[in-house]
């Protein structure tokens, strides 16, 4: 135990007292965090925007001006009918549309859950969820400022084109996987490369520390420095950018310390197939932060990707995380749910550790 | 010296698949002595170096290190040794203090047993001042004294030298000598390999490997003696020559 501590000690002095190791541990997570999301929730003025109000009502004439009037949405269509609101979608006139129901008025006077609903042009999805965003805030805001107001104003959303969204840039569960990665998998396979380069790992082998200590003493710090990175990364995602976490906590952060681990058994792999740090930095990139970011389901939906590039993804442990951690955070599914993506993340992850470990004491021999 | 093996090698071979990498080599190196282990690089120094310290399972023969056995009793071997590698490697980024304090712990010592050491090992080297220096900032001879002296921790009874004064120049060489010396003279043993001809002069016995197997086993004089040469460096040449190695 003592040793232990002397030797997680001695990796804190490391981290700490070097520039580069800390500006990638947390500058960087920062800095995509914001790059990503505001790239992604950029403000924008005067979207165009269909009103088929078929209520015909004070109440329902306000909510339209109230739309019209903040300066986000600028109605350029009335409809009259529903083949309007398709036609206005598909000349590219209108972004969105606000479908208002004919029993709107009668039931925010009587408080019986009025309903509207907000379509939206899938094939665009960045836009698509911003704009919907936008929408619901406005209602809930037109709510609150009027009084006798019912309670809830039911906001229905359809993507029409697309419509479960499956190319939207999530960009929360991205970021945290690319930045799992990063730590887990392109730090350890440094930091275990380094000890080679200036000849410390041979010392440590030397020495009666037991080879499972010197791995598990080396990479703890970074395990402990990922979950932090996840939690600040769901933080910024949170406080930031409003990404809600509909799921729960504990799973949330038992599935992140899963993929960390799969991404330390990945950078040890890779360590004990290296010399130098250049070399690890190079695999690590390279082998799995691209495949990571383009192959998972981050940036490109999996379901357009040619065969052989699917067969690729399905053996990537980002594609199985990303996937879950999107049902748990953005759909607040219960981890049941995502079984057998965790499944396969805890197989793949054990096949790495042994993988690893053959590999560590072969390079003993 | 009294006869008292520390270090006993019986054919002692290790082989790579098809490759033999140390060809049954024999040898006794007893304590207190300086016992040079030389040859070219890819002779089979390394591996056989390495299946002293434990690191290495050997193939076949027999070995024992400070009365342990190689093949049964590699952990214990491991207490009771001490190292030095080729790049003298401390952590650079860790101050002289950190790294004594490390090494103490990784070897065992008590808290009080390392402060202890912690101040007769900076005393010792004059490196007071620098305690709290980080050990990249220092000399390269310091470093390599203070990676001797690490080395020594935890009183071991063998400590092996892998070309301990390599890139050093000459003055600092020189020290670092009178240090093993002083080292030998407390009775530790000191099994070191270097590529420096001169400095095996400095060594009580020798051993020269070529092509996996021991070619030559004597004291610098003898050797020079059997082999008509007058410096070490021309030995090796002269052995380089019979052998296979062309």
């Amino acid at each position: 135990m003592k040793t232990l501590w002397a030797f997680i000690l001695k990796e804190i002095y490391h981290i700490l007292r070097d520039r580069r190791t800390l500006f990638i541990l947390f500058g960087m997570p920062a800095a995509q965090v914001l790059i990503f999301g505001f790239a992604v929730t950029n403000e924008f003025k005067g979207a165009s925007f269909a009103i088929y109000d078929q209520s015909n009502d004070p109440v329902s004439i306000a909510l339209g001006r109230h739309m019209s009037g903040s300066g986000h949405f600028k109605q350029t269509v009335v409809a009259h009918r529903t083949e309007d609101i398709h036609q206005a979608f598909q000349s590219g006139k209108i972004k969105m549309a606000l479908v208002i129901p004919p029993d709107f008025g009668d039931r925010y006077r009587s408080g019986n859950r009025p309903e509207v609903q907000v379509i939206a042009d899938g094939s665009d999805p960045n836009t698509a969820t911003t704009l919907v965003n936008y929408a619901t805030m406005m209602i809930a805001q037109f709510k609150a400022q009027r009084v006798n107001a019912p309670l809830h104003i039911e906001v229905a959303t359809r993507m029409v084109y697309n419509p479960e969204l499956k190319s939207v840039f999530m960009f929360v569960p991205g970021v945290i996987t690319l930045v799992l990665m990063l730590i887990s998998a392109l730090m350890t396979s440094l930091t275990l490369a380094k000890e080679k380069e200036t000849g410390t790992m041979e010392l440590l082998l030397v020495s009666p520390l037991h080879p499972m200590m010197i791995i598990v003493g080396k990479v703890l710090p970074y395990v402990l420095l990922s979950l932090i990175n996840a939690v600040l990364i769901i933080a910024m995602g949170v406080y930031i950018f409003e990404v809600p976490i509909k799921g729960s906590l504990i799973a949330l952060l038992g599935l992140n310390t899963l993929f960390i681990i799969t991404a330390l058994s990945l950078g040890i792999l890779i360590s004990t197939r290296t010399q130098t740090q250049q070399a690890a930095m190079m695999i690590s990139l390279l082998s799995l932060m691209m495949p990571s970011m383009l192959l998972s389901g981050f940036v490109f939906p999996i379901e357009s990707m040619p065969w052989l590039l699917q067969m690729v993804s399905k053996v990537i442990p980002a594609t199985y995380f990303i996937i879950s951690l999107k049902a748990i955070m953005l759909k607040g599914v219960e981890l049941v749910v995502v079984w057998r993506e965790v499944f396969v993340l805890a197989l793949l992850t054990l096949v790495f550790l042994m993988a690893s470990w053959k590999n560590f004491k072969l390079r003993l021999e | 010296m009294t006869h008292e093996p520390v270090i006993i090698a019986r054919q002692l071979t290790k082989r790579f698949g098809p490759f033999t990498a140390v060809d049954a080599i024999s040898f006794e190196v007893e304590k207190g002595e300086i016992f040079g282990f030389l040859g070219a690089n890819g002779a089979g120094k390394t591996t056989a170096m390495r299946m002293l310290t434990g690191l290495l399972t050997p193939t076949s023969g027999q070995a024992s290190v400070a009365g342990f056995d190689v093949f049964r009793s590699a952990e214990q071997i491991k207490r009771h040794i001490g190292y030095m590698s080729q790049r003298f490697s401390l952590y650079e980024d860790l101050t002289v203090k950190e790294n004594i304090r490390l090494f103490g712990t990784i070897y065992g010592l008590t808290q009080r047993q390392i402060g202890d050491k912690t101040f007769q090992l900076l005393r010792k080297l004059g490196l007071s001042d620098e305690a709290k220096q980080q050990v990249g900032a220092l000399p390269l001879g310091w470093k390599q004294k203070l990676a001797f002296s690490i080395a020594l921790i935890h009183e071991p009874k063998i400590v092996f030298l892998d070309e301990p004064t390599g890139g050093v120049d000459p003055v600092t060489r020189r020290q670092f000598w009178e240090l093993i010396y002083q080292a030998a003279h407390e009775g530790v043993t000191v099994f070191v390999t270097t590529h420096y001809m001169d400095e095996s002069e400095y060594c009580h016995r020798v051993s020269i490997m070529v092509d996996g197997r021991i070619a030559a086993l004597d004291t610098p004089r003898q050797l020079k003696l059997t082999y008509e040469a007058d410096s070490m460096d021309e030995v090796f040449v002269k052995l380089a020559r019979t052998t296979s190695l062309s």
